[in-house]
């Protein structure tokens, strides 16, 4: 112990000045999923982009004849937000209950999983951050189809 | 016989209902590309997936022409697959098969039927599980035998598991298949049917694919071959491949493809491209 023990010292020392250094040029973190889609701004133009293909789509449209869009937008606004991290509260119905009595079948939800494709490619969101998106939609499935 | 084949399957696709069943609600790339045998698939295997984009109460059709052609061989296929409800699969396909270097030319008829059983594609945890017969008969049948095969005619049965996970790879999209069949076919059945080593053999067939976008995919396959013949042997055949469904209509799939040793021509590499035309 008596021996000199700084090249140890001297090792563990430039090895945490590499770690150090290492830390601080590691580049800037990935943006979050909710920035990917644009944060709050880019989410509500996702909700408009998606209702303007759902308003076109044959397979879907009749379902929301009766629906009032100001409170669908606000609501599917803060459902996507919520499951993006961006920290708002969804204060809208559970999904069981908001389409139960629909008898929503596998095309038309396949076709509204496809406008919201659509709407994601009108608004640039990126091929990553849509997979990502549609990773947590996709489970619903069972809790809107029978 | 090419041609008129082309045209009955252009009559079939065309009588196939239209309008307000016009089949297109399921996603792209959902219906697969067209395997060599017909249906819906990778290239040298099938899947769990129904061919078209035929959903709920809708019918699909698909039409394809492929070619391989490695050092010795060239296979021709051209066929057509009809969906229903994303439920059931009818299939028909023609495969040629030129021996080169023997002056042979090898053909056989595939007739196919697909039910899907449970579980969904891209919704649920349960991976979709489906059930398929291909009835194959040679009409080339006297190499076949030469070699040693026991029938010019014979059933595989399979069951595929698909699966697609999204944002699985660095935020994309991954498509696994995995199928297991009953196979009495040698050589997919160009070599006839059962042979002096065994009558009917249990291979494994796998696929991976990642998605780059929603129309750019690219993937690799595996095919375990049964060895029923002792004249020739007979191996695992594999490729990678890149695909391009343009939109529900038209998809081009190519490919590098390793056969391996065929009908006692050794190292079968070369190229496969396949084009499918879907309504
Ligand atoms: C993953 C897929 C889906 C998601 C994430 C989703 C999400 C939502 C959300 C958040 C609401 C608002 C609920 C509320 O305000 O309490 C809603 C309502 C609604 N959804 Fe969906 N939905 C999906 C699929 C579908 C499908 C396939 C249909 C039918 C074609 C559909 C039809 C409707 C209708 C008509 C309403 C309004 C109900 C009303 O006015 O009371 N949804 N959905």
């Amino acid at each position: 112990m008596s021996s000199p023990g700084f090249p140890l010292q001297k090792v563990s020392l430039v090895m945490l000045l590499v770690i150090a250094a290492g830390c601080a040029s590691l580049p800037a973190e990935k943006p979050t999923l909710y920035q990917q889609f644009g944060g709050a701004a880019g989410v509500n133009d996702l909700a408009n982009a998606f209702i303007m293909r759902l308003a076109e789509d044959p397979l879907v449209v009749d379902s929301f004849a009766d629906t009032d869009m100001d409170q669908f937008h606000g609501h599917i606004s803060d459902q996507f937000c919520n499951l993006m991290g961006g920290g708002c509260e969804y204060t809208g119905r559970d999904m069981v209950e908001a389409h139960q009595g629909m008898n929503i079948d596998p095309r038309q939800f396949n076709a509204l999983v496809e406008d919201l494709m659509q709407a994601m490619d009108d608004v640039d969101i990126p091929q990553g951050a849509q997979n990502r998106l549609l990773q947590m939609l996709a489970p619903m499935y069972g809790d809107m189809v029978q | 016989m090419r041609k008129s084949l082309v045209n009955g399957m252009l009559i079939l696709a065309l009588a196939i209902p239209t309008q307000s069943v016009l089949a297109k609600s399921r996603i792209l790339a959902t219906g697969g590309a067209s395997p060599i045998e017909g249906g819906g698939g990778g290239g040298i295997s099938p899947w769990a997936v129904i061919a078209g984009y035929a959903s709920t109460s809708e019918w699909g059709s698909s039409v394809f022409a492929t070619k391989v052609a490695t050092d010795d061989l060239q296979l021709d296929v051209a066929g057509v697959a009809l969906g229903f409800n994303n439920r059931f699969e009818l299939s028909y396909a023609e495969q040629s098969l030129d021996v080169d270097p023997l002056g042979l030319t090898l053909r056989q008829k595939v007739y196919g039927a697909k039910v899907k059983l449970f579980g969904e594609l891209l919704y649920t945890k349960m991976p979709q599980f489906s059930l398929g017969l291909a009835y194959k008969k040679h009409r080339d049948p006297a190499v076949p035998e030469l070699l040693g095969a026991t029938d010019d005619s014979g059933t595989d049965v399979y069951l595929s598991a698909s699966k697609l996970f999204f944002a699985a790879v660095a935020d994309r999209n991954l498509f696994l298949n995995a199928t297991i069949r009953s196979t009495a076919a040698n050589e997919t059945g160009l070599l006839g049917f059962g042979g002096p080593e065994d009558s009917r053999s249990i291979v494994f067939e796998g696929s991976v694919v990642g998605f780059l976008n929603d129309q750019w995919v690219v993937g690799y396959e595996y095919r375990q071959k049964p060895e029923h013949l002792s004249a020739v042997a007979e191996n695992a055949w594999q490729d990678v491949f890149v695909g391009y469904f343009h939109n529900k209509h038209l998809a081009v799939v190519a490919a590098y493809a390793d056969l391996d040793e065929v009908a006692g021509l050794p190292d079968q590499t070369g190229s496969y491209l396949s084009l499918q035309i879907t309504f």
